[in-house]
């Protein structure tokens, strides 16, 4: 059998597809296919990035690959085991923890929630306790709190505890900084990353944070609309788009409160400003994206101020770009040529920014 | 490597020992329960106990009324902290960690049923001492061990009901707490909690024998104030009656626990909170 220190991978999807059905009366309505023939595979000591929005596919895949869930066809093992057959051999091997969720006891203090966590996976007290008190250390939390005192992040620091408790070989975790504040997310992620390095374990980590994946993976897989589009280390996804230029303009003056006013709005509705609405921030994306040789832009607003991250394919587009600006009454405050990020990969693999599904921008 | 299977079930009983803290805890830990959870039963008994003093009903009748009235702590302990309970911890997302974790769910199951024993025991012995100081009931007379092992033999089967109706109450969620509702009350009258249960007739105490505290409350009634005409069966019978009803709800839980998760791994139900 491999195990999680063999040269077999740690984790392994073969076609894997898994669609969900809505039934009325006894009967199909509607088939949502949310896996469609995944390939992938996870080597033993590995930090692996599930990068997509929401609905992309990625908890489903970890739901299955925990055992909870079955693919409706293909094949997934963890640590070489078939996930369909052996499903209590490979739960005594790993864990999960996902972002937002309510484990615990409201009754019970945070100390005694973990206990019982521990029970499940067969630790002695004394082992229990031990681990205990040194994950709830780390992750800076007092134990003697009862569980339904706890704050969001506080709470989610403790599962995240939870999620340790049995030094799984494979770790899965679903989104696990969600609603936790900036610091305590960069404290987890160094731990992850120094877990993983140490006792060379492997975590299987999806994310919609783009520096959280960047940070922490050894490799990204960008998954979107239940198929696996690219999957490589950040670099080398970023490096291949190098033969672009990112630029980043900082505008100011002109109808500039109206087009931040009309960026925050379709902020708020889901993107409908950069899909278009006639406002100045449609006027400003459209021209834009018109001036030749521009790929994408995306707009941002912030305090009042526009900032627009525009993709082109050589410097000499820059010209032509400074010149639409000020042709739209716009003054330019900052120019600044920038390195493509993990966002800029999702941009151009599937069209979209990672938020345009509900989701936030990397933090 | 595999675990023994002295190993596998030393995890277990530790995961359900864990399970059943969380219940006791709950219990010792916010007393706020106490003056509703034991008065409010003593209450209902107190009707029951002055309607059978004013038609000159024999003394034991109040013992007969309390004993039930004490024994209703367990039915609603089985509808509402076991039938409903793996249906929240779905809902909190509590569930799929316990499915996740290598252990059997029959040792959560477990784990509840033995923490609701607690936390219904500390209610029926508060009304039962109360009840008896109140309405001058003795508790000491007839085969009290014996009376003891029938109240045992009834938890067992009565908390294995509970894990039934928990695997089902969870495949059908929000619609089971209609059923929950119809089962709370029409129990009291067809389990025969304030009377004799034969007094319904022999066809609706056989069939109201599938609610394990039918039998085992007139066993325990027999047994503890004395020969009743009005018993249903000999307690010796009912007592063999509640170890089959005992098996075979254990066996029916296995069953259940196993078809739910099944499904639930092949539809998503256990995990896919918009389904």
């Amino acid at each position: 059998m491999a195990d999680g220190h063999t040269a077999g991978p740690a984790i392994e999807a073969r076609s894997l597809r898994r669609v969900f059905q809505e039934r009325r009366r006894g009967r199909v309505v509607k088939e949502h296919v949310a896996l469609d023939g995944i390939d992938l595979e996870v080597r033993p000591g590995e930090c692996f990035g599930l990068l997509g929005a929401n609905g992309a596919g990625k908890t489903t895949l970890i739901k299955i690959l925990c055992t909870l869930l079955l693919p409706t066809s293909g094949e997934a093992r963890v640590l070489g085991m078939d996930v369909q057959r052996e499903p209590a051999a490979i739960r005594r091997r790993i864990n999960m923890v996902s972002g937002g969720e309510h484990s615990g006891y409201g009754i019970l203090t945070v100390r005694e929630s973990l206990w019982l966590f521990s029970q499940l996976y067969g630790l002695s007290n004394a082992e229990a306790f031990q681990r205990i008190d040194r994950l709830l250390k780390m992750v800076d939390l007092d134990g003697s709190v009862r569980v339904n005192k706890l704050s969001t992040g506080m709470r989610q620091k403790m599962n995240f505890a939870r999620g340790f408790l049995n030094e799984p070989d494979v770790l899965f975790l679903d989104e696990p900084t969600l609603g936790l504040d900036v610091q305590t997310a960069r404290r987890l992620r160094s731990f992850v990353r120094e877990w993983v390095e140490e006792r060379r374990k492997t975590v299987l980590l999806t994310t919609h944070y783009m520096m959280e994946a960047d940070e922490i993976c050894d490799r990204v897989a960008i998954i979107s609309g239940g198929r696996i589009l690219a999957c490589d280390t950040p670099a080398n996804l970023k490096r291949g788009l190098r033969q672009e230029r990112v630029v980043r303009l900082e505008l100011a003056g002109g109808a500039v409160a109206e087009a931040a006013a009309g960026v925050t709005r379709g902020d708020a509705a889901g993107g409908a400003a950069r899909g278009g609405t006639g406002g100045a921030a449609d006027v400003l994306r459209r021209a834009v994206q018109d001036v030749p040789g521009v790929r994408r832009v995306t707009l941002s607003a912030l305090d009042g101020r526009v900032s627009a991250r525009v993709h082109v394919e050589s410097d000499g587009v820059l010209v032509q770009l400074v010149s639409t600006i000020a042709e739209l009454g716009f003054d330019l405050h900052g120019l600044e040529k920038q390195d493509p990020t993990l966002e800029d990969v999702f941009l151009a693999l599937t069209g979209r920014r990672l938020d345009d599904e509900g989701g936030a921008v990397g933090r | 490597m595999k675990p023994s299977l002295l190993a596998l079930l030393w995890h277990n009983a530790r995961a359900a020992r864990a399970r059943a803290y969380v219940r006791v805890v709950s219990t010792l830990r916010e007393l706020s329960w106490l003056p509703f959870e034991v008065v409010l039963p003593v209450m209902a008994a107190a009707a029951y106990v002055y309607l059978y003093r004013a038609l000159d009903a024999p003394p034991r009748y109040a013992g007969f009324v309390l004993l039930g009235s004490a024994m209703t702590a367990y039915w609603l302990n089985v509808l509402w902290s076991m039938a409903t309970q793996f249906y929240w911890e779905k809902q909190e997302g509590q569930l799929e960690l316990f499915f996740l974790a290598p252990i059997s769910r029959m040792a959560i199951l477990a784990g509840m049923a033995l923490g609701g024993m607690f936390m219904a025991s500390t209610r029926a012995i508060g009304t039962l001492a109360l009840g008896a100081w109140l309405f001058h009931v003795p508790l000491g007379g007839g085969h009290p061990w014996l009376a003891l092992g029938t109240f045992l033999l009834t938890l067992v089967a009565l908390y294995g009901l509970g894990m039934v109706l928990a695997s089902v109450f969870m495949m059908y969620g929000r619609d089971a707490f209609n059923l929950v509702n119809l089962l709370q009350d029409p129990i009291y009258l067809a389990s025969g909690f304030y009377f004799p249960v034969r007094a319904l007739g022999r066809a609706v105490a056989f069939a109201a024998a599938a609610i394990p505290l039918t039998l085992g409350l007139d066993a325990m009634r027999q047994l503890l104030f004395g020969g009743e005409p009005l018993a249903l069966w000999t307690p010796g019978v009912e007592m063999a009656a509640l170890a089959l009803l005992a098996v075979a709800y254990l066996f029916l839980a296995y069953v259940a626990l196993t078809a739910m998760e099944n499904l639930a791994k092949r539809e998503g139900r256990l995990t896919v909170k918009w389904q």
